[in-house]
């Protein structure tokens, strides 16, 4: 059923996905502490994960409700055709992100101090 | 000529139909945008069995087609870029000699969900969605063994019907 270069097709594949995973999980995965909402790839705007609120986004793409509660960040309402982004767990780690593809809407999480701390070394 | 043409209209409304059908079945690995790919069973035979242009213009045919009747614009941007990758793996592959069947199907299955997050990641401008690639390699190299299988069976019996 098997040829000698389809197994190694699916060693590569498996190799590739784990070292990808692996990297991001090096990489980032700390507890955030800003949640930055992009639109069509600019900052709408940015919120302290610490404290709960509610952000009502109503604009040309369409609706969106998130909602910061506890710590975590996740979706509420959305009114786009697929509600991946409503189904999506909430989110709290800075390589967690939350995606409404119709919507060009991203949620990310952001660790404040390394961007101060570039600011004092600027100073 | 006539006689491609048959063929060709043939695949075409059955992979239509697979796209349709595929709603149905629940095969969920509790990620969005998972699916099991039933239409690329037939590019995949159709890649075996007729010509390489032919089977491109099957899986494109059959994309626009989709998208017009049940999608929208956004939804056939992403399956063409899928589609068009996959189609162009698996034939630089097919090619290549060295692998069977089951190869082309895991490579073609890949590289359609590797297409679909590259245009992801350009329309919201965002590197995060990669996050989410390691899932979607390994979900498209379990439905692409599962493509394979299928149509491994499937073109043996087609071989002998068409010639």
């Amino acid at each position: 059923m098997f040829k000698k270069k389809d197994v190694t097709l699916i060693i590569a594949v498996l190799i590739l996905a784990g070292l990808i995973a692996a990297f991001l999980r090096i990489y980032s995965g700390e507890t955030g502490e800003t949640v930055r909402i992009m639109i069509d790839g600019n900052e709408y705007g940015s919120y302290p994960l610490g404290e709960d609120s509610v952000i009502e986004i109503g604009n040309a793409f369409g609706y969106n409700r998130i909602v910061i509660e506890n710590g975590e960040v996740f979706m509420q309402e959305a009114d786009c055709p697929d509600q991946y982004c409503v189904e999506h767990k909430a989110i709290s780690k800075t390589n967690e992100t939350i995606v409404c593809l119709p919507h060009k809407l991203v949620v990310e999480l952001h660790v404040q101090n390394r961007e101060d701390d570039f600011d004092s070394i600027a100073q | 000529m006539a006689k491609k043409v048959a063929y060709s209209a043939i695949l075409v409304a059955l992979a239509m139909i697979f796209s349709y059908v595929e709603v149905l079945i629940p095969f969920h690995f509790g990620i969005p945008g998972i699916k099991l790919g039933l239409a690329n069973l037939v590019v995949v035979i159709a890649l075996y069995l007729l010509k390489p242009s032919q089977a491109f213009s099957i899986s494109v045919v059959r994309i626009v087609l989709v998208a017009f009747l049940f999608g929208s614009m956004p939804s056939m941007i992403y399956s063409l870029a899928g589609g068009v990758l996959s189609f162009t793996v698996m034939l630089l592959l097919k090619k290549s000699k060295g692998f069977s069947m089951m190869g082309i199907s895991i490579a073609g299955g890949v590289s359609h969900n590797v297409g679909q997050l590259l245009v992801a990641a350009i329309v919201v401008e965002n590197m995060s969605v990669f996050y989410y690639m390691p899932v979607l390699l390994v979900a498209g190299l379990i439905t692409g063994m599962l493509i394979g299988i299928v149509a491994k069976k499937v073109c043996r019996h087609l071989r002998v019907a068409i010639d």
